[in-house]
């Protein structure tokens, strides 16, 4: 693992990839039921994070995003691990939480923008316990 | 950079207080580590967001620490829930998530918080003072704590807000330490001229163009009036941490940590921007999604919670007059504030006038507004940012006096004489 990467949640997971091209609020632009995004003004509004390998820059939007991101943890529509460029509190517990609550867990990675940018170009990438990403 | 608790932290986390004190400091550990923060700080008081309610893992994470006999240890207040329980019959949702919401609010108060429900725990009596460290969660109460009182908080949210309280700790990072504090960017309104900057529709305004401006910077303000009241203050805030991630700001003679610019400054090289007449136009106008003339069905006020100034503001408006039949009026507000403004004869007149007070909640975030036919028109940047895509409604924002002079009439008015160039 690079040094300028960090595991802010480990845990071992596998997916499609799907590079948002903006970042989400989990709160009001995301529906836990489905796994969607429901940002009307998002330009992937309706596309499917569930199971996916996702790849957001940073994060955004309300603090009510963790109770979102913990309840589509629970049900196994959230994105099965998320790759970031900076780390956001509001994302991370959400996973933690989930983590503690159900044992399961959502890993998020922190990496360079020269790892962030190969992730998002890729169709599959598999994230170890370590945290090494492949792809 | 590594994370170091203390004896006390590590007893916690060992189980000695509790299991609920071992789950809320191994969440606590967690967030600090990812926050690169090297130790944790006490901590003199919490607001908890995570009362409202957003589906099941919330209410999980309440119960499994409210069974497990958690007590806040620190004088703990409560942000809105998704019920008014003074005025159960608004309630349009469904059964279960009414059910559920309701559990959840039962959850905090075991666990020994104040059955406050308001986003404006900074209008109650007791409030933090300069220089206290909080565990804030709700982000306009979280940047009128940094910015109006001068009591520190990170931009906390759900489920932490509860650990710090069970714990009275927090991470040493972010908002809570000295050099994060300082203003990277100056905004000057001196170009505005003070006929508009006598107007309180001018702040939420000010507010939304720097939120969306600043990133996570903290702007410092100048060219404002010196002394500006705390609601204006208010207005600034929340409608900057609805169109960005404002959780801080200064303005120049107005905040404690601003009595100059250089102090707000302290010592950082920070680019100048004007704001402009044009610039607060523009930003009404981003804010407004229907047309003035049309027919208005509903005025919100109150986000976040009204004052008992903004109150008797609004029944000197009134002067007694009641709104159009076809018009609902609701005014947001927390019940400590109704019980002020009873005391003064001012709820009775407000009813008497036609109009709704909703306590414990809002009107943007819980179905409690009746079906709207025509135009919603608000004094809230933050309500106007939220309700287009939450109710579905299209909003014109407008002073506190065209929100009156239009529930009275039952269509939207403007005055746009104030918003001329000079």
């Amino acid at each position: 693992m690079p040094e300028s990467q960090r595991v802010l949640v480990a845990g071992e997971a596998s997916g499609l990839v799907l590079a948002l091209d903006e970042p989400l609020s989990f709160w009001g632009g995301f529906e836990s039921e489905s796994g969607t995004i429901i940002d009307q003004a998002h330009p992937q509004v309706g596309e499917s994070l569930a199971g996916r390998v996702v790849t957001m820059a940073v994060g955004r939007g309300s603090s009510s995003a963790s109770t979102v991101l913990a309840e589509a943890i629970r049900l196994g529509t959230s994105p099965a691990a998320l790759i970031m460029r900076e780390p956001d509190e509001i994302v991370n517990l959400g996973a933690i939480v989930a983590d503690e609550l159900y044992g399961i867990t959502m890993p998020i990675l922190i990496v360079d923008a020269e790892t962030f940018a190969a992730v998002a170009a890729a169709d599959r990438a598999t994230i170890s316990a370590a945290g090494s990403i492949t792809f | 950079m590594t994370l170091t608790l203390d004896a006390r932290d590590e007893a916690m986390l060992a189980g000695d207080h509790g299991d609920a004190a071992a789950l809320s400091m191994r969440v606590i550990a967690r967030v600090a580590a990812s926050m690169q923060a090297e130790m944790l700080l006490d901590i003199t008081g919490a607001h908890i967001d995570s009362c409202l309610y957003h589906g099941q893992a919330g209410l999980d994470f309440a119960r499994r620490l409210a069974d497990e006999g958690a007590r806040v240890i620190v004088p703990t207040t409560l942000n809105v829930s998704s019920l008014d329980l003074l005025h159960p019959e608004l309630y349009r949702g469904d059964n279960h998530t009414r059910t559920q919401a309701l559990a959840l609010m039962e959850a905090y108060e075991e666990m020994g918080c104040r059955a406050t429900w308001t986003c404006a725990p900074y209008q109650l009596e007791d409030r933090p003072a300069f220089g206290d460290n909080v565990a804030w969660a709700e982000s306009n109460a979280i940047v009128f704590a940094n910015s109006v009182l001068g009591a520190r908080t990170h931009r906390y949210g759900d489920f932490i807000d509860i650990c710090c309280a069970i714990t009275g700790r927090a991470p040493a990072a972010g908002l809570h330490l000295d050099h994060t504090r300082r203003a990277q960017i100056v905004f000057d309104l001196s170009g505005v001229p003070d006929r508009l900057l006598d107007l309180d529709v001018a702040y939420p305004l000010i507010g939304h163009h720097v939120g969306k401006l600043v990133g996570t910077q903290i702007p410092v303000l100048t060219g404002i009036p010196q002394a500006t009241s705390e609601d204006r203050l208010k207005a600034i805030g929340s409608a900057g941490a609805s169109s960005g991630s404002l959780a801080m700001f200064h303005v120049v003679g107005s905040t404690p940590e601003a009595p100059s610019l250089d102090a707000a400054l302290g010592g950082n090289d920070a680019a100048t921007h004007p704001i402009t007449v044009g610039d607060l136009r523009a930003a009404r106008d981003q804010l407004t999604t229907a047309s003035v003339g049309g027919r208005l069905g509903a005025v919100s006020l109150g986000t976040p919670h009204y004052s008992v100034a903004e109150f008797g503001r609004l029944v000197e408006l009134l002067q007694g007059r009641t709104v159009h039949p076809s018009v609902s009026v609701y005014v947001n507000t927390g019940r400590d504030i109704v019980h002020e403004i009873s005391l003064r004869g001012w709820e009775r007149a407000l009813v008497d006038s036609g109009i709704q007070i909703v306590t414990d909640t809002c009107t943007y975030i819980t179905p409690v507004m009746a079906d709207v036919y025509g135009t919603a028109m608000t004094d809230s940047g933050k309500w106007a940012y939220y309700a287009p895509g939450n109710l579905g409604l299209d909003v014109v924002f407008g002073s506190v006096e065209d929100c009156v002079e239009s529930a009275v009439a039952g269509e939207v008015r403007r005055d746009d004489s104030v918003w001329a160039d000079a």
